[in-house]
């Protein structure tokens, strides 16, 4: 076999020599194209399967965890939450509206396939710096393509009908050439109602529903399983454009056909197309399947067979429907105004058989193209930039102007408000979104009124986060602050969590040193989940975040984006962000006396240019008292927000940008650490709270009782000013014009 | 009193009108699909936001050509009670039961925030239990808000009192600070020369809940019931 079409199709020698003794005979063109598809890193998983083994996955409440289109968790005795998050990278940087649009459609059916009604998403989204723009060689404006992808998520979001109630946006450079668009959706299920990708019988038909099948996306999961060159503006057609208008109606359709009990199982079609979905649904089901490839609804005239299977045109699913029903099936989807055929069933064969006018064009082992793809245990290398790294000392700095300081981390893109982007999502329809867009973590109601009803007394709480610096510096310790930041967002609500999932952004699995912080870093992931108990229940990787240039390469910061959800027993009780009531005390709880370190801090970054430093290693036991404080004092805390990115500086000053008014406040801290290193340090755990003073005494003494540190800074007060007292220095600024800075300084950068 | 929510394929706000209508208003709503005609029983028609037919062609237009909206009419030039949100009120100005047409938003960005607005006209029975000039909160989330109508018409509907409500800011003023689209005047919200069509892009379903933020949009639909009663 020509090399040449073996690349085309993202094979090399070795896997194609595989594949032969696999099947005991040369593939024909439509065979070997599906074993490019489902073998690519995308859906195989070849190069990052053997470090997922070390994650936590189960807990009493986890009623689904990986394996599945989406993990499962219980609220309560009756309904349950379906998550999961993935990444629409690559077609994101190529055609920044659709590559991000159909993002969001595909997580929405990945949900959906569960029997959950999709009722919420998040994005994180990675960009170049767009400070940087017209500088780059080679590399497109950051500008734009954040422009792009916010309309595409708002786009199909809007349209759809799921809200975007949170998320984050980082700018970097390093993202510069391989942006990152991830999207996570949850849905809400009756637990015994769930849904799985499998069929129940032999002979069941395999119904196909949606949209009809175009030639776009063909080789999509080629294309994300390689890194960028110059070549991959080529790579446009591969591209799949999304159409919210379908997938609303199909999510109207699926929900009413699971309700009235007339499908046994369902899968999205996503990767891989028709050959990923068909497949997959054989492999999970244990069973064989048969394809009738001319009864597939095409968009396109003269599509070949191999087009057919391996077109990821969006918005389709199948289902599995016994006989008796498909014709009910069939009649709803074209209610519906979808299209709907019969395209296969299940078999007792264990093969996949593909046929197209009478004539068999691909006749596999299931087991070969799902279960035998290749498994790389991939050469890994600490890397040699570490050695610089972990030399930095912080003593070296120069002190700064502190005032400047707080003016420049405030202004940071990465810090600043995020309302240019999350103005352009529809945030509240579904009437559940209790605490919106812009706090540390959303709180979403569980209710419903139709296709289910649900009517759940509970809420939950959900943040995203992903501080790929802190992961490059030290991939272990910054894996497991990953964790812990969107796990601690999720506790200083008040809320219990439950679980995560998450989206593995990494480099060039074949660089040894990039393979080596992913192992690093999932170990890292993998301990937090442990120890702070809330296991991953779903998860996507998405390697080959590469840029090639003609002189060298660029490797995105390793970016694990981890979303994590935990349930609060009423969603009036969620602590806000914001301050609520002038007069009320400020103060800090958990690491207050650690001596800070402003290693790989946006304060480091921003004010002296230099990314660098030791990660030191997080409390988990910290974190599991605090989270047990917030829990057990919620009716007492008017406020809280975690000390992160920016510090604890920023911190304070962002607790004061609530959406009604801007609070003044006057804090004096006392440290025996440098100023500079005390307010922008983002290694301690460290929760900024407000309370009223007459409950003081009582949160004061339930920290103490924990063994967690409490601290007094100061108060909220009416006259909008920033008083700050530390050690020696005074600080007096108006707050109307720091928050200026905060709220403008993305859509200057972006409108 | 008995709700029509009108479901076209696209509507994404059907379900939480329908919520609200049952749970918060204790009343009775029930879904109309668009290739129904039969609207007899109903007491108010409610076309809710969303984006019908999925915005193909322009908001509204493929919406305004369905069965459904042909009974609308009927029903309207009867004097029933209509009132379209957000999606509803484009289906409206598209179909001609409202004057003018929605634009999209001047910056050409979708828009969802919580929004002042300024109620002008209290004197119809979709705004009977605000005051005068009354300053409402209650959320936008449009592309295409941008309410446009010529000077002359414009001139006249003010005369006949057929704008209803205004964008503002939180002390009332009609600002172009205020003004979150471009529309005409500040315009948010009209009503028909008859008195018995009004057409709205804020959602008053998404405020009629303390915990979601405000409870002002139960100003407008309860002052429907107040009508009725």
């Amino acid at each position: 076999m020509d090399e040449k079409i073996l690349s085309a199709h993202g094979l090399t020698v070795d896997e194609y020599k595989r594949i032969k003794e696999l099947i005991g005979r040369e593939p024909n063109e439509v065979e070997l194209g599906i074993f490019g598809a489902l073998w690519s890193e995308h859906c195989s998983y070849k190069s990052s399967k053997p470090f997922l083994k070390v994650f936590p996955t189960e807990a009493p409440w986890v009623i689904q965890g990986p394996g599945e289109n989406a993990g499962v968790v219980e609220i309560d005795d009756k309904y349950a939450v379906a998550f999961k998050i993935e990444s629409h990278n690559h077609p994101s940087y190529i055609e920044p509206f659709h590559g991000a649009a159909t993002g969001v459609g595909g997580i929405i059916r990945d949900i959906l396939s569960m029997g959950a009604r999709p009722v919420c998403a998040f994005d994180s989204l990675r960009f170049g710096d767009p400070r940087k723009d017209g500088t780059r060689n080679n590399i497109k404006d950051a500008k734009p393509i954040a422009q792009g992808v916010v309309k595409g998520i708002g786009f199909y979001g809007n349209c759809i009908g799921v809200p975007t109630i949170g998320g984050e946006v980082v700018f970097d450079e390093v993202y510069a050439g391989n942006p990152l668009v991830n999207a996570f959706c949850l849905g809400i299920l009756e637990k015994d109602k769930m849904y799985r990708a499998r069929a129940t019988k032999i002979g069941q038909k395999m119904v196909m529903v949606g949209s009809a099948t175009g030639r776009d996306g063909i080789h999509g999961a080629t294309m994300a399983s390689a890194e960028f060159s110059e070549e991959t503006e080529d790579k446009r057609p591969n591209v799949q454009i999304g159409d919210p208008f379908f997938g609303k109606r199909l999510i109207e359709c699926t929900l009413e056909v699971m309700q009235k009990g007339l499908i046994e199982g369902c899968q999205d079609f996503g990767a891989a197309g028709l050959a990923g979905s068909t497949s997959e649904f054989g492999s999970k089901s244990g069973m064989g399947v048969r394809v009738y490839l001319e009864n597939v609804p095409l968009r396109d005239e003269n599509m070949t067979p191999y087009e057919i299977l391996l077109s990821e045109s969006q918005e389709r699913m199948l289902y599995a429907v016994d006989e008796e029903n498909v014709d009910e099936v069939i009649k709803i989807a074209k209610w519906y105004g979808l299209e709907a055929a019969v395209i296969g069933e299940t078999t007792d064969t264990g093969r996949m058989e593909v046929f197209y006018k009478g004539e068999k064009v691909a006749d596999l082992p299931i087991s070969a193209i799902v279960d035998d793809a290749p498994v790389y245990n991939r050469p890994r290398k600490e890397p040699e930039y570490l050695k610089e790294t972990r030399k930095f000392n912080q003593n070296d700095l120069p002190k700064v102007d502190i005032k400047e300081a707080i003016r420049k981390v405030l202004s940071s893109p990465t810090i600043a408000k995020k309302e240019w982007v999350y103005r352009q999502y529809d945030h509240e329809v579904g009437i559940n979104t209790v605490v919106k867009p812009g706090s540390d973590a959303a709180v979403l109601r569980i209710k419903w009124a139709v296709k289910p009803e649900i009517n759940s007394e509970k809420a939950v709480a959900i943040s995203s986060d992903g501080n790929g610096r802190w992961v490059y510096l030290n991939p272990y310790e910054g894996g497991k602050r990953v964790v812990v930041e969107a796990v601690r967002n999720v506790y200083i609500t008040g809320a219990k969590p439950l679980a995560i999932t998450d989206c593995l952004n990494w480099g060039n699995p074949e660089n040894p040193e990039i393979m080596w912080q992913f192992e690093q870093a999932t170990k890292g992931m993998a301990d937090a989940c442990r120890e702070l108990n809330t296991p991953v229940i779903s998860g996507n990787v998405s390697l080959y975040n590469e840029t090639v240039l003609p002189d060298k390469r660029i490797n995105i910061y390793p970016t694990p984006i981890v979303v994590a959800v935990g349930v609060l027993d009423k969603p009036e009780n969620a602590i806000p962000s914001f301050y609520q009531n002038e007069g009320d005390v400020i103060a800090i709880v958990g690491e207050v006396d650690k001596e800070p370190t402003i290693n790989g801090s946006e304060f480091l970054k921003e004010v002296h240019g230099i990314v660098s430093g030791e990660i030191p290693p997080v409390n988990l036991e910290v974190e599991k008292k605090l989270a047990e404080f917030f829990q057990e004092n919620k009716h007492l805390i008017k406020s809280a927000h975690d000390v992160s990115d920016g510090g604890l500086i920023t911190a304070i000053l962002e607790s004061a940008f609530s959406e009604e008014k801007t609070f003044g406040v006057d804090v004096s801290i006392n440290t025996p650490y440098r100023e500079d290193f005390e307010l922008f340090d983002e290694m301690r755990s460290i929760i900024v709270i407000s309370l009223e003073e007459k409950d003081l005494k009582a949160v004061k003494e339930a920290a103490q009782n924990l063994g967690i540190g409490f601290k007094t800074l100061g108060r909220v007060i009416d006259k909008p000013v920033l008083k700050l007292k530390i050690n020696s220095i005074n600080i007096e600024e108006d707050i109307s014009s720091l928050r200026n800075l905060w709220e403008n300084s993305v859509r200057k950068l972006l409108d | 009193m008995k709700f029509g929510i009108a479901v076209y394929p696209g509507s994404n706000c059907d379900y939480d009108t329908y919520r609200v209508i049952r749970d918060v208003l204790d009343e009775e709503p029930q879904f109309i699909d668009y290739r129904e005609t039969n609207l007899k029983g109903f007491d108010c028609i409610i076309l809710p936001g969303g984006f019908s037919f999925g915005d193909y062609l322009r908001p509204g237009t493929l919406a305004a050509h369905t069965p459904l909206t042909s009974a609308v009419k009927e029903f309207a030039e009867k004097g029933g009670l209509v009132i379209g949100i957000c999606n509803g009120f484009q289906i409206l100005t598209e179909a001609h039961l409202l004057p003018g047409a929605l634009m999209p938003n001047i910056h050409g960005k979708f828009v969802c925030k919580p929004q002042y607005l300024k109620v002008e006209n209290n004197k119809t029975p979709f705004t009977n239990l605000c005051k005068e000039n009354q300053i409402l909160k209650i959320p936008i989330a449009h592309h295409d808000g941008n309410y446009y109508i010529d000077e002359d018409s414009l001139k006249k509907m003010e005369d006949k009192g057929q704008i209803v409500i205004r964008y503002c800011d939180k002390n009332g003023n009609i600002s172009e600070e205020a003004n979150p689209n471009g529309s005409v005047g500040n315009i948010a919200g009209i009503i028909n020369e008859r008195g018995n069509v009004f057409g709205l892009m804020p959602h008053p379903e998404r405020a009629s809940e303390s915990i979601l933020g405000s409870e002002d949009g139960k100003y407008i639909l309860e002052s429907i019931l107040n009508y009725l009663k």
